[in-house]
This record gives structure tokens, C-alpha cells and sequence, in this order.
């Protein structure tokens, strides 16, 4: 069995997870020896930019020791042999340009998203 | 403090679920930074932001085990509201709405957070200065 899972919600609770629950739902699942893929569409693709950082919060005394780093998040998936593909147009709508993305993303295009998941046995939109 | 506010707060977001809660009690350390009077009324979800419950967890994914991860924990973010507003000369007011934390079992909550009705918010706002909404989407 193949899955996609699609991410379109972007920065859902992240500052509390520290993570991407969905991001993190992929590797957990990749670890369990699931066999599957992530497009990352609309808001989304926001995850794929490397220049982005989060200050760890502070709330009088509490300083939290880290902040999420989605982006280096997603590149563990690539490591980890999950496809990461991202909208293109959705990429130019935001003025995200090629060189500002962490590398290994397969690039598609909205015309190309029906071929692409058709390869899939499930589709999960998030 | 000749300028010193109250102002009200009502939360309605729990924990964990987006960005609001954190937005919120990010606006809450500034008033108490500034020894302001803090009255939270947590409506909904929101009663489990002070939750005593919560737990930190160690993160496979990261790699991290508990200490390392340090995951925010919002009942330590509320705890250090209070203790932040006291230190400079306010106080937060956090009411927990009771029929909301009844019909959710989330009757354990951090020192600090008392149990109240939706008339204290009604007075909160009669004695404050301003109060904001911030509502679930």
C-alpha cells in the first residue's frame, strides 16, 4: 500500500508542538515501515523554506530551550527516502522562489496533480 | 503606577490546537510584564490550557528524549503568567469556565486558576479597561 499525505493547513499549533503534526505523523508512520509520500500545497509550502526560524518562547521566568524547525523537519523526510512534492504555482502565488527551498523536493505543477495521485492507493488531504 | 490597566481576556482555544492560545498568552506576559491587573476567562477548550495534566514527552522524530525536547507545557506558560503579573505589582484573575471544565473532566488545574461562571466574566469586563476576544475559528 502507498499513501500520500497531503499538507495544506501550514503552522497549526506548531508553536506548541514544536513541530508539524502532520510532518511529524509522516515519520512516525516512515518509521513503522509505512511506505509513503507528502505533497506540500497552498500555505504549505511555506515548510519547505530554509531561511525561516522560530525564537524559542518565553513567558515570564519560562524560557523554552528551542523553538520548531519545520523546514530541517521536512529535509529528515527526504533523508529518510519520503517523496516531498510541492505545488509549484502555489510557490510563484507567494513569491517563493527555487533557491530559497531546502533541496531534494520534486517540484509539480496543479496540472500534474491528478497523474500524480493516481499512483497512490489512499490520498489523505490534511 | 498611574497608568496601570485591567484588562480582560477570554480564551476559548485549547491547548495544542493552533497559534491563538499562544498569541494570547503572549499579549497576557506583556500586561503582566507591565504590572497590569489580568482577568482570563478561559471559555471551552480553553479550560484545558491550565490543565495539570500536561505532560512532557520525549520526540522519537527529533530525536530528543524529554529533557532535550523540553515541550512547551501551556499550564507552565500560565503559572508563569501569574507569578510574572504578582512580581511586578498585578495579578491575573484566570477563571475557568466550571460547566466547561465539568463536561470535559478538566478539574485538575495549576495553582491560581479558580473555578467560575460566565457572570465573573461579566464583571471582568464591567472592571476593566478593555477586554479582547479571542474566539475559536
Amino acid at each position: 500500500m502507498k499513501a500520500l499525505n497531503i499538507i495544506e493547513t501550514a503552522y497549526r499549533g506548531t508553536l506548541e508542538e514544536q513541530d508539524d503534526t502532520i510532518v511529524w505523523l509522516t515519520h512516525a508512520l516512515k518509521g513503522a515501515g509505512a511506505d509513503l509520500d507528502v505533497l506540500l500545497r497552498a500555505n504549505a509550502v511555506n515548510y519547505a523554506v530554509k531561511a525561516q526560524k522560530v525564537a524559542p518562547l518565553s513567558f515570564g521566568d519560562r524560557q523554552q530551550k528551542h523553538g520548531p524547525d519545520i523546514a530541517n523537519d521536512i529535509a529528515g523526510l527526504i533523508a529518510k527516502g519520503v517523496g516531498v512534492y510541492i505545488v509549484k504555482d502555489d510557490l510563484a502565488e507567494r513569491g517563493i522562489s527555487d533557491d530559497e527551498l531546502i533541496d531534494g523536493l520534486s517540484p509539480v505543477s496543479r496540472d500534474g496533480l491528478a497523474k500524480l495521485l493516481d499512483g497512490y492507493d489512499h490520498v489523505w488531504h490534511w | 503606577m498611574a497608568d496601570k490597566k485591567t484588562l480582560t481576556f477570554a480564551l476559548m482555544d485549547a491547548p495544542y490546537e493552533n497559534a491563538r492560545s499562544t498569541t494570547a498568552l503572549r499579549l497576557i506576559n506583556i500586561a503582566a510584564k507591565r504590572g497590569y491587573d489580568i482577568n482570563v476567562f478561559a471559555y471551552e477548550g480553553a479550560v484545558f490550557l491550565p490543565f495539570a495534566g500536561q505532560q512532557a514527552h520525549p520526540n522519537p522524530v527529533h530525536g530528543h528524549d524529554a529533557e532535550q525536547e523540553d515541550h512547551p507545557l501551556p499550564r507552565e506558560w500560565v503559572e508563569a503568567v501569574i507569578k510574572e503579573a504578582a512580581k511586578n505589582g498585578g495579578k491575573v484573575d484566570w477563571v475557568n469556565c466550571g460547566l466547561c471544565v465539568d463536561e470535559r473532566g478538566a478539574g485538575d488545574a495549576v495553582e491560581g486558576v479558580r473555578r467560575g461562571t460566565p457572570g465573573d466574566f461579566w464583571n471582568m469586563a464591567e472592571s476593566s479597561d478593555n477586554t479582547l476576544v479571542i474566539p475559536t475559528k
